[in-house]
């Protein structure tokens, strides 16, 4: 039998996806190209002898920190003062999220609570406006220090978890829930020994993720006053204190490796 | 030991009661074609018939999960869907049903999934002080005792097997203030020893307690301890009768196509009703 | 069956104890955190703050719409974008290349069997390099370089583009380890150049992924782009400090209503591309 040759088109949906998919990559680029155009980015100011000049002489004086006893205990209180906010900080928000996921959740197919839209749009009003403009916002009501830092990080981070717990929530398998609600048990005690033993590893497993990035966060947010060592960094930057900058730097750096090191940790403890 | 405020089971009256499969698309033909019967307080019925025959719909039906598609339900005379939601609520603190699959949480131990069939009858501080520390430890004690599973009282329910879930999600009925259980295959995981057992608590306790027992099953040679018996088959009813009355060959039309869905021997079932002819051909096979 | 009275072992929750050691931890680390952190809720109803409260956000409505504001919102809302998309575009062009280099899924000598010394020295070096990037906080970074370029866009740019240079190549190198690598590796084995089994092996299989967490990361850049603002780096963020520190209400209230309006516009722009593209 000869054999033929078939000519094999590509299907018409995998094209059109493909065109579509070309069609984004297309727009994005656009986009991207006008942006650089848009901005009147300043290359020569970066990319000048005089700049590259001030850019090694800057980074080469960040490289020698300052080890002067009394500067290095106020960068450990400051240090302290900034694992204390982003811990307070994201312990408060997944209280709060979990709080506002129940009536943001829809915990079975029929369940028609007139409350979740109002909430969920106030979850994500929460989690859009990003830690440091919290942080400046509530400093108008609390005055310098590390309580604003505190509650921003709770303010964002409560929008933030609370979504996630939402989804959760509602991708919890069904079945232990209806039984109780088919003994008439009120939707509080039916969420807490039916719906909550089965998140409880993810909710663990989010708040510990989040506390990796509040303490990022946290480390910066003294930058607009809100405390801890971003507002010993900013004070020294501005007077141009390299060793002292240096050090805050490195502070930083390993006080995220710490907390990243300690949320593996514990999340590693609680899968076992 | 729990206190149920009515010692009497829940009286159930079905009228013309056609319900839709919870999955089901809202126009699919009902899983349950009307069905008309009534079961007394206090007595123990066995529903059995082969799957899809809409067993589980008619046990969510009764127990108020499933808005009847057509005709109604009346519960102690009263239909639950005409109540106020205060008094359905209620209402349904005197209902217990135990899916198919045992609603447990994985990780839940199994004393808490036990004392949680209590909730009905707790206040509100009750549920969460029970939940820091348990109270009644020794009530659930007792409630797996009789399932023989006392010693898997802190175990966590995804440490237990199978059938050891299936009678901890049996337990709760014995903790639970209801007047009437509904149970959906109690003995699907079950050896026979067990299954046995199982159900023997289930009809005991059931009448020491006067609460209505409906049960739906697939091993048949069980279904003799029930006085009653319902047969029902693609949605209807194909039979209403007290067990003695089965005949093997009721059995078989009832099954039939779906002959390796009967479990254990019916070799307690009578041989023919006497009121008909010869036994037909069919061989029943006994699936084990 | 009812021999095991309520004292008996049997019957005492054997969990009690340890919860009870975490909750009086959890009591003795929270007492110095609170301290610490000044928490003191109270501060929020003293008198004159909360005067000051209630004006500020007493000015929140209505919000400032006359054009000329708008019109200045809309600039600085394109250029919070732009900032954003721009420092993306930088990182994606470096993180590649070091994403690659830190993958021990194309290394060619440890295809027989252990890799060599200077392949691994220079993969563990890259690895680092990544972790440094993206550890330090961006802020810091535009901190810096509003110190070096000055006050404006390109500060801003930076700052995202070396920070996310960090968090895309460290990601992209996860995403490519933990991909199959059979394919790969076969065609290494079979003797293509690096760049050819990524081109044909790994990119092909990973688009999607690697796709979809840019997308995503070009959404948190918006952010951040607002954000650098208040240091200076441009955009809505600077907007809003300075009117802030006017203590002017309705301004302040515009300028967030158009934030949250871009993160909400970004938030649906990415997942329709990321159903596109991936």
């Amino acid at each position: 039998m000869p054999a033929t040759n078939v000519i094999i088109d590509a299907p018409p949906q995998f094209l059109r996806a493909r065109y579509a998919a070309a069609g984004a990559v297309a727009g994005i680029a656009a986009l991207t190209a006008a942006s650089f155009w848009s901005l009147d980015l300043q290359w020569a100011n970066f990319f000048s002898a005089g700049s590259a000049r001030r850019m090694t002489k800057f980074l080469g004086e960040l490289l020698v920190p300052s080890r002067e006893a009394g500067f290095l205990a106020k960068l450990a209180v400051a240090g302290l003062e900034t694992l204390a906010m982003s811990a307070l900080g994201t312990l408060l928000a997944a209280i709060g999220g979990l709080a506002l996921a129940l009536p943001a959740s829809r915990s079975y197919a029929a369940d028609g609570s007139l409350a979740r839209t109002p909430v969920r749009l106030v979850l994500n009003v929460l989690r859009s406006i990003p830690e440091l403009v919290w942080a400046a916002l509530l400093l108008i009501s609390t005055g310098l220090g590390p309580f604003a830092g505190t509650l921003a990080l709770a303010m964002h981070t409560t929008g933030v978890l609370g979504r996630l717990f939402a989804e959760a929530i509602e991708n919890a398998p069904p079945a232990p829930s209806f039984a109780l609600r088919v003994q008439g048990v009120p939707a509080g005690r039916v969420f807490l020994y039916a719906t909550l033993p089965q998140v409880l590893p993810q909710i663990l497993s989010y708040t510990l993720y989040r506390w990796e990035n509040n303490i990022r966060a946290a480390a910066v947010l003294g930058v607009v006053g809100a405390g801890g060592l971003g507002q010993l960094l900013a004070f020294h930057m501005g007077l141009f204190h390299m060793k002292e900058t240096s050090s805050v730097l490195i502070a930083m750096i390993l006080l995220v490796s710490l907390v990243d090191f300690l949320s593996y940790l514990t999340r590693r403890m609680l899968t076992r | 030991m729990p206190t149920s405020s009515n010692s009497a089971g829940l009286r159930i009256e079905l009228r013309g009661l056609a319900a839709r499969h919870p999955a089901g698309r809202a126009a699919a033909a009902p899983a349950l074609k009307p069905l008309t019967f009534a079961i007394a307080p206090g007595e123990q019925v066995a529903v059995i018939g082969p799957s899809g025959a809409g067993k589980t719909t008619l046990l969510q039906a009764i127990a108020c999960a499933l808005k009847p598609a057509e005709g109604s339900l009346l519960l102690d005379g009263e239909d639950p869907w005409s109540l106020p939601v205060a008094r359905l609520q209620r209402l349904r603190g005197r209902l217990f049903l135990a899916p198919q699959t045992p609603p447990l949480p994985p990780r839940q131990r199994a004393i808490t999934a036990v004392l949680a069939a209590r909730l009905p009858s707790q206040s509100l501080w009750q549920s969460l002080r029970s939940l820091v520390y348990p109270s009644g430890i020794s009530d659930a004690y007792a409630a797996l005792a009789h399932f023989d599973l006392a010693d898997k009282l802190w175990d966590r329910v995804d440490r237990l097997s199978g059938g050891e879930r299936q009678r901890v999600a049996l337990a709760r009925a014995l903790l639970a203030p209801a007047s009437l259980w509904l149970v959906d295959e109690p003995l699907s995981a079950l050896d026979p020893t067990r299954a046995r057992l199982a159900i023997d608590t289930l009809t005991r306790a059931a009448r020491e307690r006067g609460a209505t027992l409906v049960v739906t099953l697939h091993q048949v040679n069980v279904t003799a301890r029930f006085p009653r018996i319902i047969g029902l088959r693609d949605g209807e009813l194909a039979f209403d009768l007290p067990s003695a009355e089965v005949t093997r060959d009721r059995l078989a039309r009832l099954y039939a196509q779906f002959e390796y869905e009967l479990a254990g021997d019916c070799a307690t079932a009578p041989e023919t009703d006497p009121a008909e002819g010869p036994a037909p051909a069919v061989i029943v096979s006994t699936g084990r | 069956m009812n021999s095991a009275t309520a004292s008996s072992p049997a019957l005492r929750d054997p969990a009690s104890h340890k919860r009870i050691f975490w909750a009086l931890a959890a009591l003795v680390l929270l007492g110095p955190s609170l301290y610490a952190t000044e928490f003191k809720p109270w501060v929020l109803l003293a008198p004159d703050n909360l005067k000051v409260t209630a004006r500020f956000v007493g000015d929140f409505f209505p919000p400032k719409l006359t054009s000329e504001f708008l019109a200045m919102v809309a600039r600085e809302a394109w250029r919070t974008f732009a900032i954003a998309s721009a420092g993306i575009a930088l990182a994606l062009l470096f993180a590649m290349p070091f994403a690659l280099a830190s993958t021990a899924v194309l290394s060619v000598s440890s295809l027989p069997g252990r890799m060599h010394a200077f392949p691994f020295a220079v993969r563990q070096a890259v690895r680092l390099l990544l972790i440094v990037l993206r550890s330090i906080p961006e802020l810091v970074w535009a901190l810096v370089f509003v110190r070096v370029v000055g006050l404006g866009a390109t500060a801003g740019v930076l700052a995202i583009a070396l920070t996310y240079t960090g968090m895309l190549g460290k990601v992209y190198g996860d995403i490519l380890e933990s991909s199959d690598v059979h394919a790969t590796a076969s065609l290494l084995r079979n003797g293509a150049g690096r760049l050819q089994a990524f081109f044909y092996g790994l990119l092909p299989q990973n688009a999607g992924e690697l796709t979809s967490y840019t997308v995503y990361r070009w959404e948190c850049a918006i952010r951040s782009s607002a954000v650098l603002g208040f240091v200076g780096a441009g955009g809505l963020g600077q907007q809003m400090d300075m009117s802030m520190k006017m203590f002017n209400g309705s301004e302040v209230s515009t300028i967030l209503i158009a934030f949250v309006l871009l993160v909400w516009l970004a938030d649906h722009v990415s997942m329709q591309l990321r159903k596109v593209i991936a």
